[in-house]
């Protein structure tokens, strides 16, 4: 079983977790066009390589962020929303 | 005989032509370029060849024929989906297939078992009514039954209600079938190559280029290809080739896992499916149990496979066939899967001028391989998109206009 350290609860089997998908920015609610939301809604960066994802700790409904790489299936890093060096946009 | 046989081994003889010829040389021009020499890009080829006369098509391939999810996938073949777009387009395929064995003129072992979605839920009955009734409607014959029909058609189910999940009822698709996947690219490869088509294997697509937002070639690891059309169909890369091409998708790619089991004498006819339960098996004409489940639970491009999928299928393929419980996994595997947000595949014409795109094929592609072929070279020779394809083109999403068949996916997700 492979092995998620989750930031509140610790180490535990990625089998307690489900994925949020790749960290994007939502478009302005008031502003965003049509476009922009059919690109958040449907398209997919699919990226082959190191992102950033949401997860969460399904028993304990927490929500955080992970930084894994999609070809290695690698989980290089996790940590706390607050952590995360940008709220909402990174790479 | 078994005289002639040893005769035959000893005589050093070959018996007829090999299956493909020796590739020619790489040219720096063709009027068409396939990208991916799976069952989808094989029969594109063959297709454009045979129906509107283009022979001058390279089809190219990283890796080696028929070697990605053509030879990764569980070999369903079924009609019973839940839009009419979809039954539609899968219903030609059916018919397709029903040929394909004496046009090809090799032995694809396509075989109408009968296909069995069982449903544990009210709900579950309930979009089974719904299939059979559309299925009904469009000419595919599929019908919902009971748990007496159900062990009358596969005795070997445990229909016990003392289960966590009993069965309730199935939909019925007497047209399900299987065929043996790897005869399928390459009688296609074998018809493309007899009409003048090359497949060049070990030649990889690094870079789609691009003119004045049209296609004019594809820079290879074995120098650039000038094309008068470009057609991608390579499934699980597809976000690579179109981020190359410079237009987005909406496509995560996921694995798919599945194994075979050790073989076993005939002893199950039907193909069983469980939404609910996320299994399907089949049993091979060599006797080998072929047994999938649901796609991997986050985005991946890797084929390896992992102990939690053979446990989850186990504990769930043991409820409902219990006499499975002493046979042995033999093999495992995995292919990397295009998951779209309806679960329908994407084709047609892209943003870029005379390129076009074969992907979105999920967990649904093998079934597919005969209609996509030849609509894909209707679509490409012609620069239309042809009426049965309009439902799958691209720009749906953007025209909020999806097709959602995950209630006929297979498995859930």
């Amino acid at each position: 079983m492979k092995i998620m350290n989750c930031p509140l609860n610790g180490p535990r089997n990625i089998s307690e977790f489900v994925c949020g998908g790749e960290v994007r920015d939502m478009p302005d609610p008031a502003s965003g066009s049509d476009a922009a939301w059919v690109d958040y809604l449907f398209m997919q960066n699919n990226t082959a390589g190191v992102i950033y994802e949401w997860w969460c700790h399904v028993p304990t409904t927490y929500w955080f962020i992970a930084r894994r790489d999609t070809r290695s299936e690698e989980i290089l890093e996790t940590m706390a929303v607050g952590d995360f060096p940008s709220a909402g946009s990174p790479s | 005989m078994p005289w002639n046989l040893l005769k035959y081994g000893l005589s050093r003889k070959s018996h007829g032509p090999a299956h493909f010829p020796p590739p020619p040389e790489l040219k720096s021009t063709y009027d068409v370029v396939i990208v991916g020499a799976g069952g989808h890009g094989l029969a594109a080829a063959y297709y454009l060849a045979r129906d509107w006369g283009i022979r001058n098509i390279a089809v190219l391939e990283k890796g080696y024929l028929g070697g990605g999810n053509t030879a990764r996938n569980t070999t369903i073949i079924r009609a019973n989906y839940l839009t009419p777009e979809g039954v539609a387009f899968y219903k030609e395929s059916v018919e397709l297939w029903r040929g394909l064995d004496r046009e090809l003129d090799i032995n694809l072992m396509y075989t109408e078992r009968g296909h069995l979605t069982l449903a544990h839920t009210d709900a579950a009955v309930r979009t089974a009514r719904w299939r059979a009734e559309v299925n009904k409607h469009l000419g595919v014959d599929s019908e919902l039954v009971f748990p007496e029909e159900i062990a009358r058609l596969c005795p070997q189910l445990n229909l016990s209600p003392q289960v966590r999940y009993p069965i309730l009822g199935a939909l019925y698709h007497p047209p399900g079938a299987i065929a043996r996947h790897d005869a399928v690219a390459w009688g296609y490869g074998r018809e493309a190559t007899k009409l003048g088509v090359e497949i060049h294997q070990l030649t990889e697509a690094e870079d789609i280029l691009t003119e004045d937002g049209r296609v004019t070639g594809v820079k290879t690891n074995r120098g650039v290809v000038h094309a008068g059309k470009v057609l991608q169909a390579v499934a699980g890369s597809s976000t690579l080739l179109a981020d190359m091409a410079g237009f987005r998708l909406p496509i995560q790619t996921v694995p798919l896992q599945a194994c075979v089991s050790e073989p076993l004498k005939p002893i199950l006819d039907p193909i069983i499916v469980s939404g609910s339960l996320h299994v399907y098996i089949s049993q091979s004409a060599r006797g080998e149990f072929v047994m999938g489940g649901s796609t991997d639970p986050y985005a991946l491009y890797s084929t390896r496979t992992t102990l939690d999928f053979k446990e989850g299928l186990a504990a769930h393929m043991l409820e409902l066939l219990p006499m499975l419980a002493e046979v042995s996994v033999m093999r495992e595997w995995a292919g990397i899967a295009d998951m779209t947000p309806d679960f329908s595949p994407v084709m047609g014409r892209t943003p870029v001028d005379n390129y076009y795109i074969d992907a979105g094929w999920g967990t649904w592609g093998f079934k597919a391989t005969p209609v996509c072929g030849k609509r894909m070279a209707e679509c490409v020779a012609t620069d239309t998109q042809p009426e049965l394809l309009q439902p799958f083109r691209l720009s749906r999403f953007a025209e909020f206009d999806s097709v959602g068949e995950r209630g006929a996916a297979s498995v859930g997700h």
